[in-house]
C-alpha cells in the first residue's frame, strides 16, 4: 500500500485516452450484472407479461391469446378475493405486532447494561432458525391434546383449543408465529436506532421538566426514531405480505381456506395445477402490492443506509 | 420506559428522596424484567419444547401430562431413527453448497458493477442504476414461473445450479457496495492508477478491502436468507438428494406424516443447529450485518 505515501494532487487532468479506459472498463464491470439483469429479472418480467395475456398451460403445445381475461378472472375470482383478504388480514395483525412490540423490546432492551446482550441474543434467535423445522415445533407446541399450551390453557381452567385447525383462530395463530419470527428482526433495527440518540437530549429534556419515562419517549425517543419506524414498518409489511412457508407447511390454506394466502395460491395455482397463463395475471396483482410496499421502501432506504 | 433514562433519573433523584427512589427504581427493575422475561419465554419456548422432544421416548411424549424432563432418555434412539430416516447431514451439506455458491457468484458479480456505479463514468450508467433500483423492488417469486419454464426447457431442475441462478444477481449488493465505494477517496484510486495498477487490481486488492464491515454484514444476510428459503427449492428441486434444509424437512415431515414427534423435533435440531449456533458464535457479526443491511 504504497499509494497511500503518494501526496494527492486532485483529479489528474482527464485525457482522452483515459476516459476511453474508464468507459470501456465501466461498461465491462458492469456487464456482468447487466446480463443478469436481463436474464434472470427484466426477461422473466417480459415473458411474465405475455405469459398473463394467453391461456397457456405449462406442457401444452400452443397457447391463445385472451387479453385481459386472466385478471378480470382473478378479480372476479372468489377463491383470489379471499386470499388477497386474508395477507391483509395477516399483514394487520403481524404489522403492528412485530413493530410495536419490537419497539417496546428494544427500549427496555436499550436501558439495561449486564444483559443487554443475553437479552439480545435470545430475541434474535427465531430469526436465524429455519422457520420450516421450527413450523414443525409449533405444530407440537399448539397440538390440542399433546402440546404445552393447552396443557396450559387447561390448568388456568379454559377450554382446548385447536389453534390451527379452528377456522376463527388459524390465521391469528399463523400471525403469532411470524411476530415471533421477525420480532428480534425488528428489535435490532430499533436499538441501531436508538444509539443514534445522543444521550445528552435525554438530560435537557430533565432539565426541561420531563421527568417521566412516558414524557420523554414521546418528545424525544418517538420523534427521533420516526425514521427508523417508518423503514421498519415499510419492510415488516413486505415481509408479511409474502407470507407462504408456515401455510405451506402447517395448514395449507385450510382450515375452510381461513389461512389461503396471496403468494401460496399463486403457487398452487402455477406449479401445482399449471395454470401458468392465469398464475401469471397473478403474479402481477401480488407484485401490484409489493411495488406499493417498496416504493415507500426505496425512499426511506435511501435516506438510511448512509455512511 | 422510565428504564431508558435510568441511570440519568437514579443520578439524579438519588439525593434527595433515597429511599423513594431506590423503590421506585426497584418497581421498574422488576416491571422491566418482568415484560423482559415473558417476551424471552415466548421467544425460547420452542426452543426449549423442540430439545425436551428430541430425547424424550414416545410414551412420555403422548400423554396427557406435560413433563419439562424426559424420565428416560431417548435422545439416541431418536436422533439416530431421524438420521437413518432422511439424509439429514446431507441436508445441512447442500444448505452449505447452495449458500457458498450464490454467495461467491453474488460478491464476483456485484463489487465490480457497485464500484463501476461509484467512481467510473460509462455510458448507460444512470439507466443501469435505475434499473437496480428497480430490481430492488421485484421479489425472486415474480419472475419464478418464466425462470421455471426457463429451466425445465433447458433439462436444468433438479440441479444445484436451478436453484442458485436467480439469486447469482444481488440488485441489493449492487445497491450497498455502491453506497459503501462512494466514500472511497478519490485520491488513493488516482494513485493506484499512477502507480499502474489496472483498474481490475484496484478493484480487487484495494477497494475491496476497505469495504469488509459491508461485505461481511451482506454475507450474512445472504447466507441467512438462502439457508431458510423454501418457495424457490419447493418449486424446481424434487430430488431429496438436492433438498437444502427447509425442503428437506418438509419431505422428512410428509414422510413422517407428523406422528413421530421425537424423530420430527430431532431432524430440527439437526437442521437448526448449523445457523444458529453460527449466530452464537458470530453474535455480532449478525447484529451488526442485519443492522447494516436492514433488508430482507
Amino acid at each position: 500500500m504504497t499509494m497511500t505515501a503518494i501526496p494527492a494532487f486532485g483529479t489528474p487532468p482527464r485525457s482522452r485516452r483515459r476516459l476511453w479506459i474508464e468507459q470501456i472498463t465501466g461498461a465491462s464491470f458492469a456487464l456482468p450484472a447487466l446480463a443478469l439483469l436481463i436474464l434472470t429479472i427484466l426477461l422473466p418480467l417480459a415473458v411474465l407479461l405475455y405469459l398473463s395475456l394467453t391461456n397457456y398451460e405449462f406442457g401444452a403445445i400452443s397457447a391463445d391469446w385472451v387479453g385481459l381475461a386472466n385478471f378480470s378472472k382473478a378479480l372476479a375470482d372468489p377463491i383470489i378475493r379471499r386470499s388477497v383478504i386474508n395477507t391483509l388480514i395477516y399483514v394487520a395483525i403481524v404489522v403492528p405486532g412485530g413493530v410495536f412490540g419490537a419497539l417496546l423490546i428494544a427500549i427496555l432492551v436499550h436501558g439495561r447494561r449486564r444483559t443487554r446482550s443475553l437479552y439480545e441474543v435470545i430475541y434474535f434467535l427465531p430469526v436465524t432458525s429455519t422457520l420450516i423445522a421450527m413450523a414443525t415445533v409449533w405444530q407440537f407446541l399448539l397440538h390440542p391434546a399433546l402440546g404445552p399450551v393447552n396443557a396450559m390453557l387447561k390448568w388456568l381452567g379454559f377450554g382446548e383449543i385447536a389453534f390451527l385447525s379452528e377456522p376463527s383462530t388459524a390465521l391469528a395463530t399463523l400471525a403469532v408465529i411470524g411476530i415471533w419470527q421477525l420480532l428480534g428482526f425488528n428489535m435490532i433495527l430499533f436499538l441501531a436506532g436508538l444509539s443514534a440518540i445522543p444521550r445528552d437530549l435525554y438530560e435537557a429534556s430533565e432539565i426541561d421538566g420531563c421527568s417521566n419515562g412516558i414524557d420523554r419517549f414521546l418528545t424525544i425517543t418517538w420523534p427521533l426514531l420516526g425514521p427508523t419506524t417508518m423503514f421498519v414498518i415499510v419492510t415488516t409489511m413486505i415481509t408479511a405480505f409474502k407470507i407462504f412457508d408456515t401455510v405451506a407447511v402447517m395448514t395449507r390454506g385450510g382450515p375452510m381456506g381461513r389461512t389461503e394466502v396471496l403468494l401460496y395460491n399463486i403457487y398452487l395455482e402455477g406449479f401445482q395445477y399449471f395454470h401458468t397463463g392465469y398464475a401469471a395475471a397473478l403474479s402481477f396483482i401480488f407484485l401490484a402490492f409489493i411495488l406499493v410496499f417498496s416504493v415507500a421502501q426505496t425512499f426511506t432506504l435511501d435516506r438510511k443506509v448512509h455512511y | 420506559m422510565a428504564s431508558v433514562t435510568l441511570p440519568v433519573a437514579a443520578r439524579a433523584a438519588a439525593p434527595i428522596t433515597p429511599s423513594g427512589a431506590i423503590a421506585k427504581r426497584l418497581l421498574s427493575l422488576v416491571v422491566v424484567h418482568g415484560i423482559l422475561l415473558a417476551g424471552a419465554i415466548f421467544m425460547l419456548l420452542p426452543f426449549v419444547w423442540m430439545l425436551i422432544t428430541s430425547i424424550k421416548p414416545p410414551a412420555e411424549i403422548f400423554t396427557a401430562q406435560i413433563s419439562l424432563w424426559p424420565k428416560q432418555f431417548y435422545g439416541v434412539e431418536n436422533y439416530s431413527f431421524a438420521l437413518s430416516q432422511a439424509p439429514l447431514l446431507r441436508f445441512a451439506l447442500n444448505g452449505v453448497i447452495l449458500c457458498a455458491g450464490i454467495l461467491v457468484v453474488q460478491l464476483l458479480v456485484a463489487i465490480p458493477c457497485a464500484y463501476a456505479l461509484a467512481k467510473l463514468r460509462f455510458p448507460g450508467r444512470n439507466l443501469l442504476f435505475v434499473l437496480v433500483l428497480l430490481g430492488l423492488c421485484i421479489p425472486v417469486q415474480v419472475p419464478a414461473m418464466p425462470l421455471y419454464i426457463a429451466l425445465a426447457e433447458l433439462g436444468l431442475l433438479n440441479t444445484y445450479f436451478a436453484m442458485m441462478v436467480p439469486f447469482f444477481l444481488s440488485v441489493f449488493a449492487i445497491f450497498l457496495f455502491r453506497q459503501f465505494f462512494r466514500s472511497f477517496p478519490d485520491d488513493i484510486i488516482h494513485a493506484a492508477r499512477l502507480d499502474g495498477m489496472s483498474e481490475f487490481e484496484i478493484v480487487w486488492r484495494i477497494v475491496t478491502p476497505s469495504a469488509w464491515p459491508a461485505i461481511a454484514a451482506f454475507s450474512v444476510f445472504s447466507a441467512v436468507a438462502h439457508w431458510n428459503d423454501l418457495y424457490w427449492p419447493l418449486i424446481v428441486i424434487s430430488d431429496a438428494k438436492l433438498a437444502p434444509p427447509p425442503l428437506g424437512m418438509m419431505f422428512f415431515a410428509d414422510a413422517e406424516t407428523g406422528s413421530n414427534y421425537g424423530a420430527l423435533t430431532a431432524a430440527a435440531t439437526v437442521l437448526t443447529a448449523p445457523l444458529v449456533i453460527a449466530f452464537l458464535i458470530a453474535r455480532r457479526r449478525f447484529i451488526d450485518g442485519i443492522t447494516m443491511t436492514g433488508v430482507k
